[in-house]
């Protein structure tokens, strides 16, 4: 595959089948790489993750390594990890506080935290020099376009293209759900980040966070396992936590799922409706309304519990569950690498006992010793190697393909296990890959 | 239960020493009792039993009220109510092990083996109550799965109570060196 246009492109892709190329070339991924990862809106982290002037991340921001930073006018800036002098990269840590200025290791060149140089040492040296003072070449560069929304920070590297509320569209209320579900509007990071590097391309996740299909198969054995438990719990008298429940609904019989509808947007973003049940009512659930109705009112706290999200897939690279309070960020690292970072959050004025029901997901689900993405990470390095054989040329997404509804561009599967999610993200793949 | 044995792990009790005045049941030739020997060989039966996949025996190491718990971070000082990589009771234990050991656990059809190997071993605190135990103790475990070899090593505290049936883990901390960062792949077992 070359890089001349997107002729050669538009044969790989079909409406109801994709060539397996785009998963395995890696002319394809860096053609990806500059026209929809160095083009969309992409999540950088929480702005709670930066709470005092000088606290900083790193991140990789498409493949950028660059700063999120609070400025002292409490301002959140997106610059690159880099030295406008001779090119070192300023911060070597993933988090900390740099005081008024970023000071390079190097030379000392120092910035202030909205990347505008403070001062070189020695100036006098640039005297009669091409480097004047006035030079934005002595600031660190910024992302092109720095959004938020309600504290979620985003970053575009291109000057041009849709606002960050045009972009989320819909699929904003994978922000407003989780906050809303917060007594005060708002959430707040947990510092806690984990990460794993995948062997496989980044669309073999994305493609999997809404596949309604897989869950019943994948993880059989840790549906059966939970439930045996949840079962012996039961049989002496007990209770068996939430978080049974969290992997015991994996049992949910194979036709069942089809009743889980998804919701499938413009820019490829997509909603899976809820299949948890999360609303039990033990005394903590009920303490919890409680403080809502106090904040929201009845009729708006109906509202806001009444919202049942599963999943919401924010197209290129982020998967959030709002009523779980997790994200997962997607990061490209190569054709068949891609790093994914997970992050979960706490309800402001919410209960404890609220918080304590999103951190057993996280520790049980997404943390390192996990028993359910366990199997979907063997099932992605599986794809990923079936695809990069020559043993067939296509990926097939003919599941109820042609039997969705679509209205206004909005398509509802009418099916929970219709692959029309996956049909949906190759059509954001194909407006970004040929310039739309 | 995680907040006692820091409290413990920063108050040895100094009195005790090596030595406890508990009966013994390791011998040795003086015919004193070796708490430093019988809890090695403890340390060394359950490393044995992880890589010898004996995941029931592992787990009925643990007293009944016993928890299994690898932080997010080693500057953490409670199991409760922070993120954690593993914190598992017999319960969550038992769901993990049936899960392994299911004929669709896909994850589980690669090769896979672990070697542990534990030293270092230090008694940081006896109860002269109870004969429990506050141990420190390094591990480092090789793991091949499907043809790649990772490394994790750190320390192990363990707060093991002392039954007529030998030690049981109340409470088992493990601090990996390299925990915090990126994961190839899960940690299918208990480290």
């Amino acid at each position: 595959m070359t890089r001349e246009g997107f002729g050669d492109l538009a044969r790989l892709v079909e409406f109801d089948r994709v060539h397996r190329s785009v998963y395995v070339d890696p002319a394809i991924f860096e053609r990806e790489m500059e026209t929809i990862f160095d083009h969309a809106w992409i999540y950088v982290g929480h702005e709670s993750q930066v709470k005092r002037p000088g606290d900083y991340c790193t991140v990789l921001v498409a493949r950028q390594p660059m700063i999120m930073v609070r400025h002292s006018d409490g301002r959140v800036h997106v610059l690159y990890n880099r030295c406008a002098h001779r090119g070192a990269m300023l911060c070597g840590n993933l988090r900390g506080n740099t005081g008024e200025a970023f000071s390079c290791s190097y030379h000392s060149w120092r910035y202030h935290t909205d990347g505008s140089l403070e001062s070189i040492p020695l100036p006098k040296g640039y005297e009669g020099t091409r480097l004047s003072p006035k030079s934005p070449e002595r600031n660190l560069k910024r992302a092109a376009r720095v959004g938020s929304y309600r504290g979620f920070v985003f970053a575009s590297l291109a000057a041009d293209g849709p606002s960050l509320p045009e972009f989320l569209g819909e699929a904003r209320i994978a922000f407003d759900d989780m906050c809303d579900r917060a007594p005060e509007g708002e959430v707040e990071v947990v510092p806690t980040c984990f990460r794993f590097v995948q062997h496989s391309n980044w669309k073999i996740f994305m493609e999997n966070q809404l596949d309604a299909l897989h869950p019943a198969v994948t993880h059989e054995s840790s549906g059966r396992a939970a439930a045996d438990v949840e079962h012996d719990i039961a049989r002496r008298g007990g209770t068996a936590p939430l978080d049974y429940h969290y992997l015991s609904a994996f049992t949910t019989p194979l036709p069942k799922w089809d009743q889980v509808q998804t919701v499938n947007y413009p820019n490829g973003h997509s909603v899976l409706q809820g299949y948890m049940g999360l609303r039990p009512r033990d005394p903590d659930t009920l303490a919890y309304e409680a403080v809502l109705r106090k904040h929201y009112g009845a009729k708006r706290t109906e509202e806001i519990l009444g919202v049942n999200i599963h999943h919401v897939l924010l197209y290129p690279g982020l998967s959030v569950q709002p009523a779980l309070q997790q994200l997962r960020a997607v990061r490209p690292l190569a054709v068949d690498r891609t790093l994914t970072e997970i992050w979960h959050f706490r309800l402001k004025g919410a209960p404890e006992a609220i918080y304590r029901r999103a951190l057993g997901y996280y520790n049980l689900i997404n943390s390192p010793s996990t028993i359910v993405n366990a199997d979907d990470l063997e099932n992605f390095w599986r794809c990923h190697q079936g695809l990069a054989s020559d043993g067939g040329a296509w990926v097939s997404f003919h599941r109820r393909a042609g039997q969705d509804d679509e209205q206004d561009g909005v398509v509802g599967s009418r099916w929970g296990t219709s692959e029309a999610p996956m049909r949906n993200q190759f059509r954001a793949w194909t407006q970004y890959m040929s310039g739309e | 239960m995680a907040k006692t044995a820091k409290k413990k792990a920063a108050q040895p009790q100094r009195a005790a020493g090596r030595k406890a005045s508990t009966p013994a049941r390791a011998v040795v030739a003086n015919g004193t009792y070796d708490a430093q020997r019988e809890v090695e060989q403890f340390l060394y039966r359950q490393a044995e039993l992880l890589d010898d996949k004996r995941w029931g025996d592992f787990i009925d190491l643990f007293a009944a009220d016993g928890c299994y718990w690898m932080p997010a971070s080693p500057d953490q000082t409670t199991a409760d109510g922070t993120p954690a990589i593993f914190y598992e009771d017999r319960n969550l234990m038992n769901v993990r092990m049936k899960r392994i050991m299911h004929p669709h656990a896909w994850s589980q059809s690669p090769m896979w083996g672990t070697s542990h190997l534990v030293s270092n071993v230090t008694i940081e605190a006896v109860d002269p109550r109870t004969g429990g135990l506050a141990v420190r103790s390094r591990f480092h475990m090789m793991e091949f799965r499907r043809d790649v070899v990772r490394h994790f090593a750190g320390v192990y505290r363990h707060q093991l109570d002392k039954t007529s049936d030998g030690f049981r883990i109340k409470l088992q901390r493990v601090d990996v060196v390299n925990g915090e960062g990126p994961y190839d792949y899960v940690l299918l077992a208990w480290v």
